[in-house]
């Protein structure tokens, strides 16, 4: 189990260190850092320091090393659409935002996701098998931002329910999270009950049937415990999917996380911020990766021996 | 004798085979999206770019339109159904040729990898496990930031979102493949490597490639309409499906026609490629059934 989790640990590590890479490269692509990274009317003054402060009068492997020792520091600079503003600090300032509709979303996807996939296999064949399956069919193929724009029109424009967008109240966070959820409610159930028909049919089963534990204590214990290996491994997924959701939705809902700040800062030419922000996601999609893991280590004893 | 009519396998003639296409899909991906994309020019019944002052912000027909603009018109009296219409050879441009970025690439990794195997298939699975790792959208986002947006970026964007799921997958193949005996023998025989890869390799992972691509348009399509609806896909004034969709989204409440319609062709459009790619797994490749 150690092994296995440092070896997660360090692949994350690594792929982070490669994310850094592709930034700081990035950033070099479209010219002078210098234009990139500093307002259009600087001073030769602000220019000089600026060069000094992050060598960019070196080799480009020693630039490198200066922008990661900073980035490790969270140093990305000083915003430019948003003046006097540190990158990262502004960033993370967003955050909260998106980790709140992000869990909400989570929450919402399992509780339907996962009652839905066991009824499924459970009564395989049924009118509820062919229900979700249509369901899940439909919800693959559904834009999220179009999804969103709908549930806007038919429950904040025609019924008045829900607040059309912003943050405030938690009726706020009702839409962009269904919006987002509604992706991974489709791939979860199906996922789950796939998972969920290969285990029904095993042995054990079987034997506890014949042994007379009650239905219930089968489908809720002994099955779904050991299928939810399965929809576990698409939480790794599921964190990927969320984080592009939200960067969608928020724009959708104009609800001020990191997603919004993404691309207003792409849209101002705000280049530390928009660094900042593709750093900060990308630590917060290893650290639910590496959740996963444990998680994984919890339900299934197969990987903490092996 | 009841056993032998069980047992029997029936080679289907080519009517029962035609019979289990599914004609539905079929015809949906046909009328949304291949049609369009190809004869846009002749069945677009209005310029796309061109705004007509007076006919702004028109209904749909059968909402209080008329048969001169069905899907009614957006703020700037472009007629939608013409926007739709023109917009379809960009979407399907994008998704081909960033499918096709994707399966070159993971392609011949992927051969490559599993045929030679050693610090080459290392490197290469490495590369694998980081690009499946990193969500598109972080590049899409920053090569946005740092090179704008083009063709060419949402293309660059596709395509790295793909390549990974071949070259895993082609692997994992080619590595069962390497030890079977028509390869061995071919060796024994002194063909060469190359011959070996692609006369006698390829061809028996083709299967695999096409059902995994046919399974990837739906994301293909929904990647590029995300990017395009973000304002980092396809810049103005081209009518991506995206776009289009985002020039509504401030209108829901009055004008709902501007989004919905192009929305309602990316959801048709997705939805019947996946059903046809559901359907081409099953037909030629059963083992990924369970995926």
């Amino acid at each position: 189990m150690f092994r296995f989790l440092v070896t997660r640990i360090s692949s994350s590590l690594f792929a982070l260190l490669i994310i850094t890479v592709i930034v700081f490269l990035l950033s070099h692509l479209s010219g002078s850092p210098v234009d990139a990274l500093l307002p259009d009317d600087a001073t030769q003054e602000q220019i000089d320091s600026f060069v000094r402060e992050w060598g960019l009068d070196q080799p480009l492997w020693q630039q490198y090393l200066t922008f990661l020792v900073n980035a490790v520091q969270g140093n990305f600079g000083t915003s430019l659409k948003w003046p006097g503003e540190d990158a990262m600090g502004f960033v993370l300032d967003r955050m909260p935002a998106t980790l709140k509709l992000g869990g909400l979303a989570i929450l919402i996807s399992v509780v339907i996701a996962l009652p839905l996939g066991i009824a499924a296999a459970v009564y395989r064949g049924s009118a509820v098998d062919h229900g979700a399956q249509m369901f899940a069919l439909l919800g693959q193929s559904m834009p999220n931002f179009w999804l969103g724009i709908i549930l806007i029109w038919v429950f904040s424009v025609w019924l008045g329910w829900l607040p059309t967008s912003g943050m405030g109240t938690f009726a706020h966070a009702i839409l962009p999270a269904v919006a987002i959820a509604w992706f991974q409610v489709s791939a979860l159930a199906r996922l789950t009950r796939s998972a969920m028909l290969e285990v029904l049919d095993a042995e054990y089963i079987k034997l506890a049937r014949v042994k007379g534990v009650s239905e219930g204590m089968v489908v809720w214990k002994h099955a779904l415990r050991n299928a939810a290996v399965v929809p576990l491994t698409y939480f790794g997924i599921l964190a990927a999917s969320i984080l592009t959701g939200s960067v969608v939705i928020e724009t959708v809902y104009s609800w001020p996380g990191m997603g919004w700040v993404a691309l207003e800062a792409i849209r101002g030419r705000d280049f530390p911020v928009v660094q900042a922000v593709i750093i900060a996601y990308a630590v917060v999609y290893m650290l639910s990766n590496l959740f996963v893991d444990l998680l994984y280590v919890v339900v299934d004893p197969r990987i903490r021996r092996g | 004798m009841a056993d032998s009519m069980i047992n029997t396998p029936q080679s289907p003639g080519l009517w029962a085979k035609a019979r289990n296409l599914p004609l539905i899909p079929l015809a949906v991906l046909l009328i949304v999206f291949i049609i369009p994309a190809f004869f846009a020019e002749y069945l677009a019944p209005h310029d796309p770019y061109v705004p007509n002052l007076r006919a702004r912000l028109q209904p749909p027909v059968f909402f209080g339109g008329t048969w001169e603009f069905p899907m009614g018109t957006d703020r700037l009296g472009r007629d939608i159904l013409s926007r739709i219409l023109h917009g379809a050879w960009y979407v399907l441009a994008v998704s081909m040729i960033g499918i096709t970025v994707g399966v070159v690439v993971g392609t011949t990794l992927g051969l490559v990898a599993g045929y030679a195997r050693g610090w080459f298939d290392g490197l290469v699975m490495r590369l694998v496990d980081i690009s499946l790792a990193l969500p598109a959208m972080l590049l899409a986002l920053a090569l946005a930031a740092s090179m704008g947006t083009s063709f060419l970026s949402v293309v660059i964007v596709v395509g790295f979102a793909l390549w990974a799921y071949f070259a895993r997958q082609v692997r994992a193949e080619v590595l069962l493949l390497r030890r079977s005996d028509f390869v061995e023998r071919s060796m024994v025989a002194g063909s060469s490597h190359t011959r070996i890869l692609f006369r006698h390799i390829l061809p028996n992972v083709t299967n695999t490639i096409v059902v995994l691509a046919t399974l990837q348009v739906g994301i293909a399509i929904m990647l590029d309409a995300s990017l395009s609806f973000l304002g980092i896909g396809i810049p103005r004034p081209t009518p991506t499906w995206g776009l289009l969709v985002s020039d509504g989204r401030d209108f829901i409440a009055t004008d709902w026609w501007i989004s919905f319609f192009p929305g309602l062709a990316i959801l048709l459009t997705v939805l019947s490629a996946n059903m046809l790619g559901d359907w081409l797994r099953d037909k030629l490749d059963p083992r990924q059934r369970q995926v």
